[in-house]
């Protein structure tokens, strides 16, 4: 496939104001009034007049920047976005065309509950859809995204183990294999992280567990299936293991698209779950946000969902706040509404179907290792016999070794096809890995391409692995220098400290 | 029959991947799954059926019309969010799908597009905040004060008391509490003077000792009060080595001199007055900034966004930056969790406050600051209404007004049948005891004389 990036050497905004232009107009009406009002604010606090370097444009100005800025970024409305455990898949239009009315985007937080009754019927549904869909009794919407989720799920269990005196439970298990955030969010919650290891099989290794199990844990954090895209077929048993020691079960809903409609996480023996609805439930990611996260909780957790959730008194829907243990709450307000809007429409969309999203998913797949790892250099390292779920991890440390070229060479090479590439180097216990998610949204014809894709590049590996160095050469800009990028005396956060990163550009 | 959002389901084309992998059903590659674990029947979602876009575009009417819009006038609420008017420009920016359908752009060179746009939002709200970084968004205002307060007591780490004023968000602080709770950190609650409104400074210094690693203010505070003794709050909380965290609203800044300016070691706010919308509360974008210093660097939380050169050095470009602080490489040592951002709400506030500029901004505060003054000087000529509610302060946007003979929930229903809604009352927060016959109000660029002026004459039909 050809693919070439649009590239614009567009300035930075600060850089195109030449004049005093305006891209909004704001009324003078109540000048007067507002000079009596300046007059009585103590000076210093009032910004100096000329003070704000900030540049003054037109509108159309603005509009071109930001539109050929958005050429060069690159969504799944272009092509395939593979990326592991972010389950990127098409956002249908019909859910952003909705979410975006009027009586959505315009609702204030603190209207009257007679005047929401729409907005609180759909978080309504939402919530009891999503609680049938993890066998949970009680879901919230109020995490805004995924790591806050994980950290109010972390937070509920420790208040549980609090609330019953057992004040010894600090310890959290986590398999190796665990996203990032997870080890991240216990320690927020004041845990200490307990790591286990994976089996050659792939699975956590079960013994580990039973090896560390006491009266201090706390509790396990688990994907399932996990980050190397397996099922842990003994859930089960780890489930009994943790319960028998006196701890819960937190569910990483990043990987759930694999069983959507298939297999419930609270079935498995997992006392709270929290799910992404921007991976899993067709909201878009938007560049890194807004996200929004679900907790959802079975049994003794279920008083400790942080407040408010939606309620229906048979006459009228209501934000009830009277959850006697609640961790209070994770955010203001009611949590990300509008991602929340798309996934509803999404689900109301598909009903049943939603099985099929994780059928497909996991077909396509698998159809991607069976014929990927056909290839020279390629390998899987865990579980290579076994069928993946929604990803599949490939290993090229055989590429590495036999070439010189390095995962990363070789996710440069895929930009340079028109492919975004998977999540590289992750998760950590896979050398050289590419975590590769091919989503229910992606066609055969697009699996074929990429795998073709990755075929070229293997045998150009092999062949010349110096051209591999010198990808990519289709996006708007070559390999940047990351070293540059962080060095304390090159590191440039902001604007005004441009010119310490400009000194480096050769003539 | 084949879903449009799942390709691969037509049966010609699902029979020729199964043939691939040798196998006859889909189910076969779930058959690692304990048996008794998979559903017998499909989940109870959605209608119990698949719906047309045209049909869930009905049912999606049906229930969405229950809601109640307030345009004619926009809603007077206040509480830390309040209807602005958003800008087409913005809308149509952010619903470029290169945009609003792309990943954290993890692959920079692919994304230098979007990297450069958050870049520039964060330059600008350096600018506007008067500080030299600003991280890449948090999640929205609330939880970015929960982790400037998390991030102070890792600066400060043998202090582990943080003073909040009471005249901060409610919501705020209790989010301040929840984050707090299991990092060892103790939340203690500041006075705020009765009668100004303002932030008690005696009562902060009582209680700032050499073990407070912080001290939180907001600027204007929940009242809309505008804290005129920030500067001493700074200077003391200075002077016992602690770090000054100013939670500020973006939209009055092109007026009030920035928290950064003030002194302010870490700031913080909320983008949703810049072209966001109000969401019924989310999703929106929190701002959080520091001074260039080491210290304050490396504890910051959340993505950063910084230039670079390309490897042959000829070329600007952007990336992502510090990733060392984050989660998905120092896992358990990570100075946060947070992963995904508000990265399509940050965009909507850079194209919004590029749109204004600098002039733009003063004048939209100045707009502001007018009609809050217009309705000041005529609520305080209704009878029965007590306004302003405080004395000797200067309010911005937001004012408590407060009813005397009747009850502020039958005027406010009364005015909700007039399709006009003031609110919240403060009644709904628990520490406000003595304002609990009061309800705010807000005024921004998007009330007309006219509206206010409709405010002003039925609040006085109710009141008679």
């Amino acid at each position: 496939m050809v693919f070439r990036q649009a590239k614009w050497s567009e300035p930075i905004i600060f850089e195109l104001s030449r004049h005093n232009k305006q891209g909004l107009l704001v009324d003078e009406e109540f000048r007067g009034y507002a000079e009596d009002a300046l007059r009585e604010i103590p000076k210093e606090y009032l910004r100096a007049r000329d003070s704000l370097k900030i540049p003054n444009l037109s509108e159309v100005e603005v509009v071109r920047h930001f539109t050929r800025l958005s050429q060069m970024a690159y969504g799944v409305d272009l092509g395939p976005v593979p990326l592991g455990s972010c389950t990127m898949k098409y956002n249908p239009k019909v859910c952003e065309e909705l979410a975006n009315d009027k009586r959505v985007t315009d609702l204030h937080p603190y209207q009257d509950e007679e005047t929401v009754q729409g907005i609180l019927e759909i978080i309504y549904l939402l919530q009891k859809w999503l609680a049938e869909l993890t066998g949970a009794d009680v879901c919230t919407l109020q995490p805004p995204a995924g790591a806050s989720g994980e950290f109010v799920g972390a937070l509920m269990i420790k208040k549980y183990h609090l609330d019953r005196g057992e004040e010894q439970r600090v310890e959290m298990i986590i398999p190796d294999s665990a996203h990032g955030s997870n080890p991240a969010s216990a320690v927020m919650a004041g845990f200490r992280v307990v790591r286990v290891p994976a089996t050659p099989e792939g699975d956590t290794d079960v013994n580990a567990i039973k090896a560390v199990v006491s009266e201090r844990t706390a509790g396990i954090m688990l994907t399932n299936p996990s980050t190397l895209g397996l099922f842990e077929s003994k859930i089960l048993e780890i489930a009994d293991i943790i319960h028998d020691a006196g701890g819960l079960l937190y569910y990483d809903g990043a990987n759930l698209n694999a069983i959507l409609g298939l297999v419930r996480p609270c079935d498995m023996g997992f006392d709270v779950v929290h799910l992404n609805l921007h991976k899993t439930f067709a909201a878009p990611h938007g560049g890194g946000g807004p996200g929004a996260g679900v907790i959802c909780a079975k049994g003794a957790l279920k008083d400790y969902i942080p407040v408010p959730i939606v309620d229906y008194d048979g006459r009228k829907y209501f934000l009830r706040y009277d959850v006697p243990k609640s961790i209070g709450r994770i955010t203001w307000f009611y949590g990300n509404i509008v991602p929340a809007v798309k996934s509803f429409i999404y689900l109301a969309s598909l009903g049943p179907l939603v099985r099929e999203v994780a059928e497909i998913s996991v077909l396509n797949t698998n159809y991607f290792m069976k014929k990927v790892t056909k290839l020279r250099g390629v390998d899987l390292i865990y579980g290579r016999n076994r069928w993946r779920k929604h990803e599949v991890v490939l290993s090229f440390e055989k590429l590495h070794k036999e070439t010189g070229v390095t995962a990363e060479d070789v996710a440069k090479a895929l930009l340079d096809r028109g492919f975004h590439a998977p999540t590289i180097y992750f998760p950590l216990i896979v050398p050289e890995a590419h975590m590769v998610e091919l989503t229910e949204s992606e066609t055969k014809e697009n699996i074929d391409a990429l795998i073709n894709a990755y075929a070229e590049i293997v045998e150009l590996a092999y062949r010349n692995p110096d051209a591999l160095k010198a990808a990519p050469r289709n996006t708007s800009v070559t390999r940047l220098n990351n070293i540059f990028a962080n060095a304390p005396k090159t590191v440039t956060p902001s604007y005004k400290f441009i010119d310490r990163i400009k000194e480096l550009l050769k003539a | 029959m084949p879903h449009p959002w799942i390709p691969n389901s037509v049966p010609e084309v699902k029979n020729e991947m199964l043939k691939e992998l040798g196998i006859s059903d889909v189910l076969e590659l779930f058959n690692d799954v304990p048996k008794e674990l998979i559903l017998k029947e499909p989940p109870k979602v959605g209608l119990g059926k698949p719906l047309t876009e045209y049909e869930v575009r009905r049912f999606f009417e049906s229930v969405i019309s229950k809601n109640k819009v307030f345009i004619n006038p926009p809603p007077f609420i206040g509480g830390g969010v309040c209807y602005h008017y958003v800008p087409a420009a913005v809308k149509a920016i952010i619903s470029r799908s290169e945009f609003y359908t792309s990943y954290t752009p993890y692959q920079a060179e692919v994304a230098q597009g979007l990297l450069q746009a958050i870049f520039e939002y964060q330059s600008l709200m350096a600018e506007l905040y008067g500080v030299d970084v600003v991280n890449a968004s948090l999640y929205n205002g609330s939880t970015a004060a929960a982790e400037a307060v998390r991030m102070a007591a890792r600066v400060k780490r043998n202090k582990r008391k943080v003073l909040v004023s009471k005249a901060v968000h409610p919501e705020i602080r209790e989010v301040i509490k929840t984050w707090s709770f299991g990092a060892g950190i103790e939340v203690i609650e500041v006075e705020y003077d009765k009668v100004t409104g303002r932030t008690d400074v005696n009562d902060l210094l009582a209680k700032l000792g050499d073990d407070v690693a912080a001290t939180l203010v907001q600027y204007t505070n929940f009242f809309g009060v505008i804290e005129t003794e920030l500067k001493e709050v700074i200077e003391v909380t200075h002077k016992h080595n602690a770090l000054a965290i100013v939670y500020s609203n973006p939209i009055l800044l092109g007026v009030l001199r920035s928290p950064g300016e003030l002194g302010a070691d870490i700031v913080v706010g909320d983008a949703q007055p810049l072209g966001l919308g109000l969401n019924y509360g989310g999703p929106s974008a929190g701002i959080l900034g520091i001074k260039f210093e080491r210290d304050l660097l490396r504890q910051l939380p959340g993505r950063l966004i910084g230039a670079t050169v390309t490897e042959d050095g000829r070329e600007l470009g952007f990336t992502m930056i510090l990733q060392t602080r984050e989660q998905h490489i120092r896992r358990e040592r990570a100075t946060s969790n947070i992963t995904t951002n508000s990265n399509l709400e940050a965009l909507a506030a850079a194209v919004y406050v590029s749109l204004l500029g600098a002039d733009g901004i003063r004048k939209l505060g100045e707009a502001i600051l007018g009609r809050t003054n217009y309705a000041l000087k005529k609520l305080s000529s209704v009878r029965n209404i007590k306004v302003p509610v405080f004395e000797g302060s200067q309010y911005f946007m937001e004012f408590p007004i407060k009813v005397e003979g009747k009850d502020i929930e039958d005027v406010y229903k009364a005015l909700i049948r007039e399709s006009i809604h003031i609110g919240p009352l403060l009644r709904r927060f628990r520490d406000y005891a003595e304002l609990s016959n009061c309800s705010l109000v807000c005024f921004t660029e998007a009330h007309t004389k006219g509206d206010i002026d409709t405010l002003v004459s039925v609040l006085e039909e109710v009141l008679r």
